[in-house]
């Protein structure tokens, strides 16, 4: 048969765009993923002259209006953003016909890189004339979003560090102050620091920043104790997000456990580095593959200065050198694992069980599909490699409720505690 | 010293006292969602041991209690281990189930303790869950299935997918004995596939909890899959209470109190105010009366049948839980109508109540026609020679259209299912069926209710008047389950979670069967249907969510018998005075006898159950195709399915390779990519082996390897094939791992599914057999064939191929792939002109390639066929399709398939599409609305099929016939 000419049907709807004029007086809605980086995410964006404000509701309304919109086999964190979205909208407190709401995408071959479409749909049922705007790297949704300059680039980048280094430090001062809040004013006396040195350029004087960053926490008085120490990995949403994940950070530290949460950055590095695998397993995007490979070794350098510090300073565990968790994780599952989460899920697990912390809650939407391989299916893996681990992993779900979950992560932290005793 | 340990579950609770490692006193008693008041009134029976206690709890429902109260808790995995450890020291394994857990404890060879995921039946629930549907005690059950023959298959993963596959059977006459043999075998499948996750079972084996401990039954279907002797299946006297022993040795280190500060710390204990609670569903009395008496306006007429004179018309629903039958006069009047559970035994039910009509009517009236519909309607007519049969759906429509000529509305929520159609321009517009997972249905409530120890009408009349309806949720049973749990830990009364259930029902249909975004979608005249609104509350809720007054008739139950009469009253010609229907006398003397036999027809063997009627003739069920049925299938079956499948089988040359024996898994990717690796290594010298054909059999073979029980059927039958080329001793087996698929330039991206794509790692992090050398596992893209080959010469080092070899091999079977695409093609082309010819309709049954394995289409292809129509596939059109601009991102080959597959649909009559779905497949939630919006675009019906582990076909049937009648009525 002889090729015929392609043709090609729409069926798309239309939707609307936000334009650049409409930056003076639309306010932009933000999802609460990470509570921490966030701040400085939303901080380093309003300087470019976007209003916006990140939503912190949550409850059962949040989750009844994701379940109505959303397809229920879709996933969790699909489902509660969106939730955020209507339950914040209804709230009355927003302009209907002045407000946009964003998400944050990271692309790939997970259906997550849909989540945009779905709620574009959803959106159009109740309120057809809110833009919905991407924020990617990877160039998805040209011409309809937040004009990403380098300069925003650069403050995101830098936020990205800042986050991680406020979060990374206050888990580890948390547990064990002295004088109950401490920790917590540090952390927000820090964020205001680099808010502040987001205003005035200085943000870039890395060295300085993350030092004063450092010596805050560092002076934080604290007891001395051992404590059990639990390792938070999985799904990039519900492992981060308070209402995704039931607050598992705080209910960790009611147990009286120090949450070793993973550094935001080991995501962003193994985002960046897929991108030169993709070219040497699969030859795709050679071109892309170089800026990728020149983006890692700048991302790469700072978290190697930020290591080097943290070990100057000597009081902290400093984070994992991510070439080393490269190679850790090539041990126990392929780099080429790409899609969703992947290979980075099990590298942290073996990256935690290197550095003492055996005990680790994977967290992962109900039904993730590329955590199937990468969560589940990998701790095998890891475990034969390290017997010690005490892995639990954990589904998070609208209507699986906070005793199932918190019922296994206390199984998880009984057999904790038992090795810690042992240990002593 | 004496320690108490208290045991909250989430349906009992237990308490024991130990002194110096005594046990003084144990009890084990149902709480009925009385949580605290149950726990207080155990704890008094402790009065006459007297003095004080170190006091401890565990228990999924004691951490409210023991948090707020502020007593000792231990997580009861824990308390058993420790319980373990102190008085059976030789365990290697222990399995516990409880009410709604189940847990299993590696204690030697590193200790592992397991607990079920969210998603997961085969508990204690699950088991009482099935006895109601078997209209059995639990211990009838257990007895009943001691003395079984024979083991079905059915679905362990949830209560309703199991109820799915038990439903049917009963209806087709099997025996209760072997269903409950059936359901301890799928507990045990739950357990070894859900928890052990790629760990055995072996060793000395403890068994715990209350359900092994008083069915003997489940134990011995535990004994016989772990092939545990009596020496290490180990069966302890205290496993009822086994947790709060150890909860009692944990207290050892608590402070001493009295048994009155103790009991005071708990009656103490408080709402936590954590719960959502919504509305009241009436305010007042008076609001009530006003909404009886609105709903009293849709009832029918009746006629007095020990009067009337003339002719009748007869209607029987044969339903999944229930029976229906209604008799009326020509203007529609009833005569007599029944509602019945089916209790399992539908035939019986009808012959008795046929012979009660005979009785009552005399000679009086003449029933002109009569007509089946509903689950048992092929059994009903062939039993009784009934004159006409029509899908219930249809039925149901008939019926509304009686009571609201308007409507454009219907839904109806049966026992265990939900269906909702649109109505335009009289005709059936849309379907709606609920999926097997989102059922939270009538029988839901009725199996709630008797778990809280309840008749189903006290029960719901109590939630009429709540105070405070608490928030459930809407997804499927299981989640429900636990949202109740926790409303009960949190203080909810039991007419609040009545209401709460209600509301959960409704919502659940509302915006998860029939998806809608706002209740305007659904329409202006809604009639609502079915037992389950029979009930108050679920009605009043239902009117509540949508914010319409909708009508009930008051036959809300009886609409498919209404329906099915009036089908029989509006098709039986004039001149036919008298219906086939057995006559009174034939009637008298009727009797039938069931028995199954396993079909050898072809691999397939299905479980035909043969009925033997009293005048020697024979109905069969449960055949899939004519070859059950003891005919002989034609030659060449206008069957795309069965074409691919056959061909596949054939494709290795199955001669001996010079290099060695390369085992290929037939399943997933390979459905698609078989002939570029059998090129590939038959170029090279290698002998290419196949996995067995898919099975159930095949299926358990690897349950003990599969690490994530949400993971879909297909992935996890790969677990089967493995185990397979193992045993068949090839030198290594073949499956790469491929982040893209074949690049057709139709999509922005050609991603493979994740699932599909990674699963050689996670095989071997799974299977012990496993290693480097004989799983075989590249990354490449085989559209790059540069890298492919280097990554392929890499791979088989060992083999030292000269790369030109391996180049040429790669390219001989990329010329296959194609190839085997045009033959595709033409079968596709031999099966349209075929079909064209003969006048049939075709059905594009579009999935993804490794739907074509009958194991997990389970022979739908076949049932169409049977249906009379022509069956092709997504890949035998697909090219004919135009490319598409979708709303969601277009960037997996396989969907930019299904999107194409549809386009050429729309295009050409005589053509429709049924979408097949593996249940648990996330990335085809994304392509279910672009379907329907593609179709939907040039007025043709979406349906979709989801397929599981589930083995039959009851509800498929039914879908697909509602379909046909559909698209009949607007080809009209």
């Amino acid at each position: 048969m002889k090729k015929k000419k392609k043709i090609t049907i729409d069926y798309t709807e239309k939707y609307p765009l936000f334009t650049q004029d409409m930056k003076k007086d639309y306010t932009i809605l933000i999802p609460d993923m990470l509570p921490w980086h966030f701040e400085l995410f939303v901080h380093a964006i309003r300087q470019e002259g976007y209003k916006c404000e990140v939503l912190h509701n949550e409850g059962r309304a949040v989750i009844d209006e994701g379940l109505k919109h959303i397809h229920n086999d879709m996933c969790y964190p699909a489902l509660c953003v969106l939730g955020q979205y209507f339950d914040a909208l209804k709230s009355g407190k927003y302009d209907l016909d002045k407000t946009a709401v964003l998400i944050i995408q990271s692309g790939g071959g997970c259906r997550a890189s849909n989540y945009i479409s779905l709620y574009r749909k959803a959106f159009r049922a109740e309120y057809p004339q809110i833009p919905v705007l991407s924020l990617n790297f990877v160039g998805l949704e040209k011409g309809n979003g937040l004009n990403m300059t380098f300069r925003l680039l650069k403050k995101l980048s830098y936020g990205v560090y800042y986050g991680d280094l406020i979060m990374w430090l206050f888990n580890q001062v948390k547990p064990y102050e002295e004088n109950e809040g401490d920790a917590h004013k540090t952390r927000l006396a820090c964020l205001e620091a680099i808010k502040k040195a987001y205003d005035d350029g200085s943000y870039t004087k890395f060295k300085r920043q993350a030092k004063y960053i450092m010596n805050a926490f560092a002076a934080v008085s604290v007891r001395k104790e051992e404590k059990v120490r639990v390792g938070i990995v999985g799904e990039i949403y519900v492992k981060y997000s308070p209402l995704g994940n039931s607050h598992l950070e705080d209910f960790l530290l009611s147990e009286g456990c120090e949450p070793v949460a993973q550094p935001l950055l080991e995501f962003v590095l193994y985002c960046v580095i897929n991108g030169v695998n993709d070219a040497k397993f699969y030859g795709i995007n050679k071109k892309l593959a170089f800026i990728y490979r020149i983006a890692y070794k700048v991302l790469y350098k700072k978290e190697r200065q930020l290591i080097k510090w943290m070990k100057q300073q000597g009081r902290f565990q400093p984070f994992h050198d991510f070439e080393h968790l490269r190679a850790l994780g090539n041990k126990v599952c392929n780099q080429g694992v790409k899609m969703g989460e992947g290979w980075v899920i099990p590298a942290e697990m073996a990256g935690l069980s290197e550095s003492g912390v055996n005990n680790i809650v994977c967290a992962q939407p109900f039904g993730c599909l590329p955590n199937h391989i990468a969560g589940k299916g990998a701790t095998r893996a890891v475990k034969d490699r390290y017997p010690d681990l005490n892995v639990v992993p954990v589904d998070y779900d609208p209507s699986a409720t906070r005793v199932n979950q918190e019922n296994r992560i206390k199984l998880m932290l009984a057999t904790a505690r038992e090795q810690l005793a042992q240990k002593n | 010293m004496k320690l108490l340990g208290i045991d909250v579950g989430s349906t009992t609770v237990k308490v024991c006292v130990l002194e110096d490692g005594k046990i003084l006193y144990s009890s084990y008693v149902r709480h009925f969602s009385r949580v605290k008041e149950c726990v207080l009134g155990e704890l008094e029976k402790l009065r006459p041991f007297g003095g004080a206690f170190r006091a401890c709890i565990t228990g999924s429902a004691g951490l409210g209690i023991a948090q707020r109260g502020k007593i000792e808790f231990v997580q009861e995995v824990q308390a058993a281990y420790g319980a373990i450890r102190a008085l059976y020291p030789q365990t290697d394994v222990a399995v516990e189930l409880g009410g709604e857990d189940a847990k299993i404890i590696f204690v030697t060879g590193g200790t592992e303790q397991r607990m079920n995921g969210s998603c997961a039946g085969g508990t204690g629930a699950f088991i009482d869950q099935m006895a109601t549907l078997l209209d059995l005690s639990v211990d009838e059950m257990d007895a009943l299935s001691l003395t079984a023959n024979k083991v079905y298959p059915i679905a362990s993963r949830c209560g309703v997918f199991a109820k799915s596959d038990i439903q049917p059977l009963l209806n087709q006459g099997a025996s209760k004995a072997d269903i409950s043999a059936s359901i301890f075998r799928a507990v045990v499948d739950q357990t070894v596939s859900g928890l052990a996750q790629g760990r055995r079972i072996k060793g000395n084996v403890l068994f715990l909890g209350g359900p092994l401990y008083f069915l003997k039954g489940l134990r011995k279907a535990f004994c016989d899959t772990l092939g545990l002797d009596e020496e290490h299946a180990v069966f302890p006297e205290n496993a009822p209470c086994f947790m709060s022993i150890g909860a009692a040795m944990y207290a050892e280190h608590c402070k001493e109190e009295s048994l009155d500060e103790i009991k005071a710390r708990i009656s103490a204990v408080s709402d936590s105010g954590n719960i959502t609670v919504g509305k009241p569903l009436f305010s007042s009395q008076s609001e009530y009366d006003e909404f009886v008496a609105r709903h009293k306006r849709s009832d029918l007429a009746f006629r007095n049948i020990l009067q009337y004179e003339g002719d009748a018309y007869l209607g029987i629903d044969s339903g999944s839980t229930t029976t229906k039958l209604m008799l009326i006069t020509p203007e529609n009047e009833i005569l007599y109508s029944h509602y019945q559970s089916n209790n399992g035994q539908p035939l019986d039910i009808v012959v008795q109540k046929i012979r009660e009509i005979y009785a009552l009517t005399g000679r009086r009236i003449t029933i002109r026609g009569a007509c089946v519909t509903g689950y048992g309607e092929d059994m009903m007519r062939a039993a009784l020679k009934i004159d006409f049969g029509v899908v219930e759906t249809m039925a149901h429509f008939k019926a509304a259209l009686h009571f609201n000529p308007e409507v454009d509305f219907i839904i109806d929520i049966g026992g265990q299912d939900i269906k909702c159609f649109k109505v335009k321009n009289h005709a059936i517009d849309s379907i709606m069926l609920n999926e097997a997972c989102s059922s939270g249905c009538g029988s839901f409530i009725q199996t709630f209710a008797k778990a809280m120890g309840m008749e189903i009408e006290e029960f719901s009349r109590i939630g009429l008047f709540a105070k405070r309806p608490v928030e459930l949720g809407s997804r499927c049973t299981v989640f429900m389950n636990s949202s109740v749990k926790q409303a009960q830990k949190e203080g909810a009364s039991v007419e609040d979670i009545s209401a709460g259930l209600s509301s959960s029902i409704v919502k659940n249909a509302i915006y998860k069967v029939i998806r809608a975004r706002t209740s305007e979608e659904l329409g202006e005249h809604i009639v609502v249907q079915g037992g389950t609104f029979l009930n108050d509350a679920v009605l009043r809720s239902f009117e509540i969510e949508t914010g319409k007054e909708v009508v009930r008739p008051a036959i809300a139950g009886l609409m498919g018998a209404f329906g099915a009469a009036l089908y029989a009253k509006e098709n039986t010609p004039q001149d036919k005075l008298i219906s086939t229907i057995a006559t009174e006398a034939e009637l008298k003397n009727f009797t039938y006898s069931a028995q199954s036999v396993n079909c050898r027809g072809c691999t397939s063997h299905c479980n035909v159950n043969i009925l033997t009627f009293s005048d020697g003739r024979r109905f069969l069920s449960g055949n899939k195709c004519e070859r059950g049925a003891g005919l002989k299938p034609p030659e060449n079956p206008l069957d795309m399915y069965a074409f691919k499948y056959n061909r596949l089988l054939a494709m290795p040359a199955q001669k001996e390779g010079a290099r060695g024996r390369v085992g290929i898994p037939l399943q997933l990717v390979m459905y698609e990519q078989l002939p570029l690796w059998t090129g590939f290594f038959e170029t090279c010298g290698f002998e290419v082996v196949l996995s067995e054909k898919s099975s159930r059999d095949l299926y358990f073979k690897g349950q003990h390897t599969v690490a994530s029980d949400t993971v879909c059927y297909p992935a996890k039958l790969m677990h089967g094939h493995i185990e397979s080329l193992l045993d068949q001793g090839v030198d290594f087996i073949f499956y790469p791992c491929e982040s893209y698929n074949l690049d057709e330039h139709a999509s922005s991206n050609y991603y493979n599914c994740p699932v599909a794509a990674y699963y050689s790692e996670l095989l071997k992090a799974n299977n012990e057999r496993l290693n480097e050398d004989n799983l075989v596992m590249p990354y490449l893209n085989p559209n790059n064939e540069k890298l492919a080959v280097k990554a392929l010469a890499k791979a088989l080092k060992r083999y030292k191929l000269p790369v030109s070899l391996l180049k040429r091999a790669y390219r001989e079977g990329m010329r296959r792939v194609h190839e085997w695409h045009d033959q595709v093609v033409a079968e596709g082309r031999r099966i349209i002109a075929k079909a064209q010819e003969e006048n049939r309709q075709i059905i594009v049954l579009a999935g993804r390639p490794y739907h074509a394995d009958p194991e997990i289409n389970h022979g739908i292809s076949k049932l169409l066929n049977s249906l009379g129509l022509a069956v092709l596939s997504e890949d035998a059109v697909f090219e004919e399709g135009n490319l598409v601009k979708v709303n969601v991102l277009n960037q997996w080959t396989y969907h930019a398939r299904l999107y194409r597959a549809a386009e050429f649909v729309t295009r050409h009559d005589g053509f429709n599409l049924v979408q097949l779905v593996s249940f648990g497949c996330g990335i085809d939630a994304i392509t279910t609305d672009e379907m329907r919006t593609i179709l939907e675009s040039a007025g043709k019906l979406y349906t979709q099929i989801k397929i599981d582990e589930i083995n039959n076909l009851g509800v498929v049937k039914i879908r697909l016939r509602s379909m046909l009648a559909a698209i009949e009525e607007q080809n009209r």
